[in-house]
């Protein structure tokens, strides 16, 4: 049998998360890690992305933005802001999202907050990458 | 003695504002068991983020970092939650005590207003009001508060101000709630924290490594932290402000309950003292007849 570990997934408003999964992938501000039992104690901030968990009976994936990750070796707790499943994603509204990220990106003028753009079209981006498949 | 028809009017009067208090008392009961189960759920993310970073900075307490020194600037901001609606015991006014009494000095600070009720009042005693940001109080979620945090946060930053304060109702239970004076930048711990964190994270006996390093990792998760304590201050006040409603519409129905009973018996007597002088009077008459 593999080593398995507790997953959380923790938002303000409510535990969105919580089992044994034997790997979990996320993306962080270094780049896409996967994590398996007994990895060494690591505080790391989430980048949005697509988190997967691998539990035994299969794979979970929902959408995360921003955050923090905190793993030790039995345990990974996931600090995030927002946190979707597949299924509570309204593509359409994602769809539009990009579109208007995008027009900001392009049209950019002195007054436009770049940073905040480009967080918004990677939301989106992240969002249309889970509901679309 | 007053006359049987004004008691009457009276007594009707009070009737009517009973039937308000108790259909105001059962409009909060409801409202303040969503807004508690709301608080409840928020508390595994604080305590969580609370235990983040707490090992952090015990770890590191020797990191000169910005957000755990006081700035240079002599004000002070402070967010100051209250209600948009009275008729809610002394709710509003104890949030308000807290900065009229209280010992921050009135010249240096920047009120940040959530709440209309607290915010009138300041502006009456003359507080210097920054932003008004009532509306989030009737549906606060979590976007607002970083909303809220990130305009602070952005000021503390620039220097504009040195310390940022919040005043807010704690949510003891149902009916003990009291009002808070919270220090939330710069960071602050006690002797006695500090080596209580020190104690809980050798427990552990771990190693945590941070990634990209120690002080990017803090300025990355104290504004969060700060936003976190920020939301469930924010949820809190809300259960605070319900319960707060209901105790004094509770009381209210109650006395108006007393009043009611008490101007029937007043009411009756009268009603029997008039009746009993009419017969005396028709005797009276009789009597003199025969």
């Amino acid at each position: 049998m593999a080593d398995i570990f507790t997953v959380q997934i923790i938002t303000p408003d409510r535990i969105f998360y919580e089992g044994e999964a034997t790997m979990i992938e996320f993306n962080t501000e270094a780049g896409e890690i996967g994590v398996y039992p007994r990895h060494i104690p690591l505080t790391t901030v989430i980048r949005p992305g697509v988190v997967t968990i691998h539990e035994e009976s299969g794979d979970k994936k929902a959408a995360v933005h921003a955050g923090f990750a905190e793993i030790l070796p039995d345990k990974v707790s996931i600090m995030a802001e927002i946190a979707e499943w597949a299924d509570e994603i309204d593509l359409e509204r994602a769809e539009e999202a990009k579109k208007r990220a995008e027009e900001r990106i392009a049209e950019k003028t002195q007054d436009t907050d770049m940073d905040r753009a480009e967080l918004a079209l990677k939301k989106a981006v992240v969002r249309i990458q889970l509901a679309g498949k | 003695m007053a006359s049987m028809k004004d008691i009457k009017r009276r007594r009707s009067s009070i009737q009517s504002t009973q039937q308000i208090t108790k259909a105001m008392k059962l409009v909060s009961t409801v409202k303040l068991q969503k807004a508690k189960t709301r608080a409840e759920k928020t508390t595994p993310y604080f305590d969580h983020m609370y235990q983040t970073a707490s090992s952090i900075l015990a770890r590191s307490g020797t990191i000169n970092h910005p957000y755990l020194s006081a700035g240079d600037s002599p004000k002070a901001a402070v967010v100051v939650i209250t209600a948009n609606r009275g008729l809610a015991g002394g709710y509003n006014s104890n949030v308000v005590k807290l900065l009229t009494q209280g010992d921050l000095p009135k010249e240096n600070l920047e009120i940040y207003a959530i709440g209309t009720k607290g915010k009138d009042v300041l502006v009456r005693r003359g507080y210097d009001i920054k932003e008004d940001m009532s509306g989030i109080i009737d549906a606060p979620t979590y976007a607002d508060a970083k909303a809220v945090c990130d305009k602070v946060l952005q000021s503390f930053s620039n220097g504009e101000i040195g310390e940022i304060y919040l005043a807010y109702t704690f949510f003891k239970n149902t009916v003990a709630h009291e009002p808070r004076l919270m220090k939330l930048l710069p960071l602050e711990f006690s002797e006695e924290e500090l080596a209580e964190m020190k104690q809980s994270g050798q427990d552990d006996k771990l190693i945590m490594n941070y990634e990209p390093n120690e002080e990017e990792a803090l300025e990355r998760i104290i504004p969060k932290y700060v936003t976190s304590i920020f939301y469930g201050a924010l949820v809190e006040a809300v259960a605070s402000e319900n319960a707060a409603r209901m105790q004094a519409m509770d009381s209210a129905t109650s006395n108006a309950e007393d009043m009611i009973s008490d101007l029937s018996l007043k009411y009756n007597r009268a009603r029997q003292g008039s009746i009993t002088q009419e017969l005396t009077e028709i005797i009276a008459g009789a009597e003199a007849i025969s």
